[in-house]
């Protein structure tokens, strides 16, 4: 090697030196602006929720509980040990719930118009007289009686108050569905294709609405409202606490999201 | 001879202003690596001023920008990080590191769009 090529390979290693050393990776943790203000409240109070559908679960409870512990663990607000209040009761006390002539809903199921497109069947045939999500609706009022919401704060000295209404309810879905089928080609070589099929689901929906109050002024912050919905074959038997819990492990992160300042960590490269 | 002493005198402006401009690039790299060294101990704001006074002296730095880009992101001014990402890849449109540490940030703002919903 001649004095010239090792001077070149000398200078080209020192630039691949000089050219390594000019990049710094770091990490970053970029702050998401919170949902809500929490910093005034030392306390959370998980009052309960207006709920209903299926009675295979009772989404008051469940809700209140999983609530409950993921806070503990998830939140530096104390969360509140009481009772969870059964709010249905107390909303159709304070008049709130359906008219009496608009409390039955027609079955909405339409078995003659399948083809391609898909249909609904949120009212199954064994479940006709459960609550639709419309009647739910109407024991909202409970959540604008300010009085209700002040007095209760009152009580555990103006905590926070989470509350809402969750439905959750069986299911049905009919309709094409692309599946992967495995074929072998001449050559014995096996591949897969999509295939399109009619087909029958069955499963769950889960629509939330996640309500905080001020106990101090009784007045609604924040709302946020999901819809979740989880689909078996029918010839799978999932059990109906089972989907809950699949459902609400999918919004629970964004529940959670509007108590904590939140980050998102990434790397990132520096230059010279 | 005073058409050579003109010479002279404007020989010596563009040579002075090129040794100022070469001065100038030297202090904006100067205030580039100051402010990687605080941002790797932690002192984003510090590094965040550093990288500003290296645009200040040398608005085509695009490793600057880039810098500071991710510093605006690490205190979660996203607007003024988009800003600072867009001018690095309009001084540097090939430069990849550039490139990725952009798209990092769309897949991050997206995320934090998603979240204020």
């Amino acid at each position: 090697m001649t004095v010239l090529a090792k001077t070149l390979v000398s200078a080209g290693t020192v630039a691949l030196l000089v050219g390594c050393t000019s990049i710094h990776n770091v990490t970053i943790e970029t702050p998401l602006t919170p949902k809500l203000d929490i910093s005034k409240f030392q306390r959370v109070l998980i009052a309960g929720f207006v709920s209903g559908g299926t009675d295979d679960v009772d989404a008051n409870q469940e809700t209140a509980r999983l609530l409950r512990s993921q806070l503990r663990r998830n939140s530096d607000l104390q969360v509140i040990d009481s009772d969870v209040l059964p709010l249905l009761g107390i909303s159709a006390d304070q008049g709130g719930g359906p008219e009496p002539d608009s409390a039955s809903q027609p079955s909405g199921s339409a078995p003659d118009e399948v083809a391609l497109r898909e249909t609904n069947n949120d009212d199954l045939s064994d479940t006709g007289d459960q609550m639709t999500e419309e009647d739910l609706e109407t024991y909202e009022t409970i959540f604008a009686n300010i009085g209700f919401w002040r007095d209760l704060g009152e009580e555990y000295q103006d905590p926070l108050i989470l509350t809402g209404t969750v439905y959750f309810s069986p299911h049905s879905r009919s309709g094409m569905v692309t599946r992967e089928r495995e074929v072998y080609d001449s050559f014995g070589r096996r591949r897969t294709v999509p295939i399109r099929t009619y087909r029958d689901r069955r499963g769950f929906v889960l629509s939330p609405k996640f309500i905080f109050i001020d106990g101090a002024t009784g007045a609604t912050v924040y709302t946020e409202r999901h819809r979740e919905e989880i689909l078996y074959d029918v010839s799978q038997n999932t059990p109906a606490l089972s989907s809950y819990f699949e459902l609400m492990d999918r919004l629970l992160p964004s529940v959670l999201g509007a108590f904590s300042t939140q980050s998102i960590t990434g790397s990132r490269t520096l230059l010279r | 001879m005073l058409r050579t002493n003109l010479g002279v005198v404007a020989l010596l402006a563009v040579v002075s202003s090129a040794i100022l401009s070469a001065d100038e690039r030297s202090d904006a790299r100067a205030q580039v690596d100051f402010g990687i060294e605080v941002a790797r101990r932690g002192l984003w704001k510090e590094a965040i001023y550093r990288w500003e006074r290296a645009i200040d002296l040398d608005s085509t730095y695009a490793a600057a920008w880039n810098n500071l880009a991710i510093g605006f992101e690490r205190e979660g001014r996203l607007g003024e990080a988009l800003e600072a990402y867009e001018n690095a890849l309009d001084l540097e449109p090939n430069n990849l590191t550039i490139e990725q540490n952009y798209d990092l940030f769309l897949e991050m703002n997206d995320r934090v769009s998603q979240n204020s919903r």
